[in-house]
């Protein structure tokens, strides 16, 4: 009698604990509970996600985490960056150690289905390339056939290596690696012939060498590679906010909204659309549970899209993309935020 | 029983489960059983709910859904149209690989260093114990890191032996290269190739391989029935025939004449293209790693052998001198089979050990089963889960498999008691 009395304690206590802890609330929730973003990014890539010697964590990703940190909570400086591997950013996100994901994540098919993992729009067309050392006399990737790369795992590139070989019927080595801080210094000390990655990546890596004019990015472009943030599967209100926070962006630079004018024009603009975005018409921010500026302090945090590009990752900087396939649509770009209404 | 009381009541009451020590540890081990009982099923059901939660199943169909990727050493073929299960065996191959390797040298070198720290010579002494000391009080992970380290930026890029006047050239009769990716060695040809044994699923084993091993095999058995006849003739005659000779016939002559019959030859790696092919490139990593898991492992080992040695008795060495036995023969007949008593339990330990830090290989890019079940597949397919779970199992196998070889070897190495 005893017993079984403290057995079904037990056994009660137990299934109350368990669902306990598979209880969720919403993320917007939690995160503004927390008072702080936590949001995934790169280990250090100059350019997209890398302390600077002040610690502050600056980049063209970076600069994402602080748009949605200033939408929700209305301070960009309330994030905590969580640096993550290629190995380990899609475990954080569906553990629900980050909230967002902005690290030069491929948006593929079974990352979004299988992998339970919802991207929410593309911050940055990309493309694998291969970078080598100008002595090596390789003037394309067609001539690689043999050479040692090094490759980060866990990455789409590593796929489309392997696939891109066997279409050209050659053979390589792969040097698996696990940052592209090790990366670097294996591609360096010359343990491989090629370093390949996104090409923003190659350019991002490049520009951190002492002597950046002895290596070549390789004209060939191999993957479609489509970055963006991802969030967590089946929390579709957080997923929204994060998808129009990165069009609030993109929709900015379109219709000339910078984080310079944008007092003025919230006071001045009669223009409906920037009216909308700006939140000094109609009630935007309410449909999905934030305030009417959210969309106004995003841009406030670091700029407008093409202000973010051109301070971290533009042609003035040490890293020199250019702006290619993420100009505008208007510009021949691929750039195209739904309108808001 | 002094207690009259205890003895007249014989009804049961529930206080008699705590203070009646008839039932007290009964009543101890039922409640330790349900408390862990609870909290596995308690693991368990959350397990299930928070997957349901997010919308994951466990499931091990990824296991045979196409790889994708390539694996830098493959002991069987491998190609990335592969599965992830095939992947998962390559990358189990590379571990057992690594742990052989690593076990032999690690107790060739931890008995070397084991006995010489117990050398009348004080300096030789010394120099083992800082070597131990230095090596067991350091983490593996950092001797991974620095021995792979030192190759990569102290050896030289293929390119350095291009051209006519090379900055570095091959050694031991241009048969091998140093590289900073891996050590070229020579390849073994044959001019009479026998051809290979299919076993399925694209692994073969040459026949010429499998003669070898059948001959070497046999050698041995052949001088364990040499030394048995000796020692029959000894025990008869009380003189030990001569037997070195005879041994070391059986063991070398069979396998000098596979090797003439099969018209065995070396071929030295050449410089083509971006690397060295020709030969076998045995990758840094593997060295890296090997290397670090035996200096590592050797330290520990030796200290087993020099507690062992210790632990026997001095007067048996005594005994054994006092009946004229020379100190070779005191080693090999009275103080190893007593050390190896006390040796063989902790050696087992030490090789499961070395055989799970060999899990670190990560680190050098090394492609383990950590590398490829645990690394790309769980990160190309998400199924965390299910990947990590099939690790630890595969470990635990492998290590219980180590470990029950090394039980039946200790059966038999322990003292005999009767």
């Amino acid at each position: 009698m005893t017993k079984s009395v403290f057995l079904g304690t037990v056994a009660a206590a137990t299934l109350l604990a368990g669902m306990g802890m598979a209880q969720e609330g919403s993320t917007l929730a939690q995160v503004k509970e927390r008072g702080e973003l936590n949001c995934g990014v790169n280990t250090g890539l100059v350019g997209f996600a890398a302390p600077d010697a002040n610690g502050n964590w600056t980049g063209f990703d970076v600069a994402l985490c602080r748009a949605v940190a200033a939408a929700v909570l209305g301070d960009p400086t309330k994030v905590k960056f969580v640096p993550t591997t290629g190995q380990t950013r899609f475990t954080a996100v569906s553990s629900g150690e980050v909230d967002l994901l902005a690290r030069n994540s491929t948006w593929t098919y079974s990352r979004d289905t299988d992998l339970k993992l919802d991207f929410t729009g593309v911050n940055y067309y990309d493309g694998q390339g291969f970078m080598v050392s100008k002595d090596l006399g390789v003037t394309s990737a067609k001539e690689l056939d043999g050479a040692t790369i090094c490759i980060q795992t866990g990455t789409t590139t590593e796929l489309n290596l392997a696939d891109y070989f066997r279409a050209n019927q050659m053979d390589y080595t792969p040097v698996n690696i696990d940052s592209n801080a090790e990366g670097e210094q294996q591609y360096m000390a010359g343990a491989c012939d090629a370093y390949t990655t996104d090409a923003s990546g190659l350019a991002a890596t490049r520009a951190a060498f002492a002597d950046p004019e002895n290596h070549i990015i390789l004209p060939e472009i191999i993957s479609k590679e489509p970055l963006g943030p991802a969030v967590r599967h089946g929390d579709n209100n957080w997923g929204d906010i994060v998808r129009w926070t990165l069009n609030a962006l993109v929709a900015a630079e379109e219709y000339g909204v910078t984080s310079r004018n944008i007092e003025e024009l919230v006071r001045s603009s009669t223009n409906p659309e920037v009216q909308r975005l700006l939140g000094t018409s109609d009630e935007l921010g309410a449909m999905m549970g934030l305030d009417a500026e959210w969309a106004k302090r995003a841009i406030l945090a670091s700029g407008n899209y093409g202000e973010i590009f051109a301070a971290n990752i533009g042609e003035q900087t040490p890293i020199g993309l250019a702006r290619g396939l993420n100009a505008q649509w208007t510009q021949g770009g691929l750039l195209y935020a739904p309108p808001f209404r | 029983m002094t207690d009259v009381s205890a003895s007249t009541d014989t009804s049961f009451r529930p206080s008699m489960l705590i203070y009646d020590r008839r039932y007290r540890s009964l009543t101890f081990q039922v409640i330790v059983f349900i408390l862990v009982m609870a909290a596995m099923w308690w693991l368990i059901s959350n397990t299930i709910t928070n997957l349901a939660s997010m919308g994951k199943t466990f499931d091990f169909g990824f296991l045979f859904q196409r790889a994708g990727y390539d694996i830098s050493q493959t002991l069987i073929p491998y190609s990335a149209d592969d599965t992830h299960f095939r992947a998962a065996v390559v990358g189990l191959l590379n571990t057992l690989l690594v742990a052989i390797l690593g076990c032999i040298a690690a107790t060739i070198l931890g008995i070397a260093v084991g006995v010489a720290r117990l050398s009348k010579n004080w300096l030789f002494g010394r120099l083992m114990t800082v070597y131990v000391e230095i090596f067991r009080n350091i983490p593996l992970l950092l001797w991974i890191l620095i021995i792979y380290a030192v190759f990569t930026e102290i050896m030289p890029a293929p390119n350095a032996y291009r051209g006519d006047d090379p900055a570095w050239s091959m050694i031991l009769f241009d048969n091998v290269a140093l590289t900073n990716r891996y050590t070229s060695i020579p390849t073994l040809g044959m001019t009479n190739d026998p051809g290979s044994l299919d076993l399925g699923a694209r692994i073969t084993f040459n026949w010429a391989t499998i003669a070898f091993v059948v001959v070497l095999i046999g050698g041995w058995i052949a001088r364990g029935m040499i030394a048995k006849n000796a020692q029959k003739v000894q025990n008869r005659t009380g003189f030990r025939p001569t037997t070195w000779w005879k041994s070391l016939l059986v063991m070398t002559v069979p396998s000098l004449f596979l090797i003439w019959f099969f018209g065995l030859h070396l071929i030295a790696p050449a410089l083509k293209g971006f690397n060295f092919t020709g030969g076998i490139n045995v990758s840094n990593s593997l060295v890296a790693l090997w290397l670090a898991l035996t200096l590592y492992t050797a330290a520990f080992i030796a200290e087993i052998v020099r507690a062992g040695i210790l632990a026997v008795s001095r007067g048996q060495s005594e005994a054994a001198f006092a009946l004229g036995l020379r100190p070779k023969r005191t080693m090999n007949l009275v103080i190893l089979p007593q050390a190896l008593r006390v040796i063989i339990p902790p050696l087992i330990s030490q090789y499961l050990n070395l055989t799970k830090n060999s899990s670190l290989a990560i680190a050098v890019g090394y492609m383990d089963l950590r590398g490829t079940l645990g690394g790309t597949t769980l990160n190309q397919t998400g199924r965390e889960l299910e990947a990590i779970v099939l690790m630890m199992l595969t470990y635990l196998m492998l290590s219980l498999l180590i470990s029950a070889a090394m039980n039946v070897f200790n059966s038999r190495v322990k003292l005999k008691e009767r």
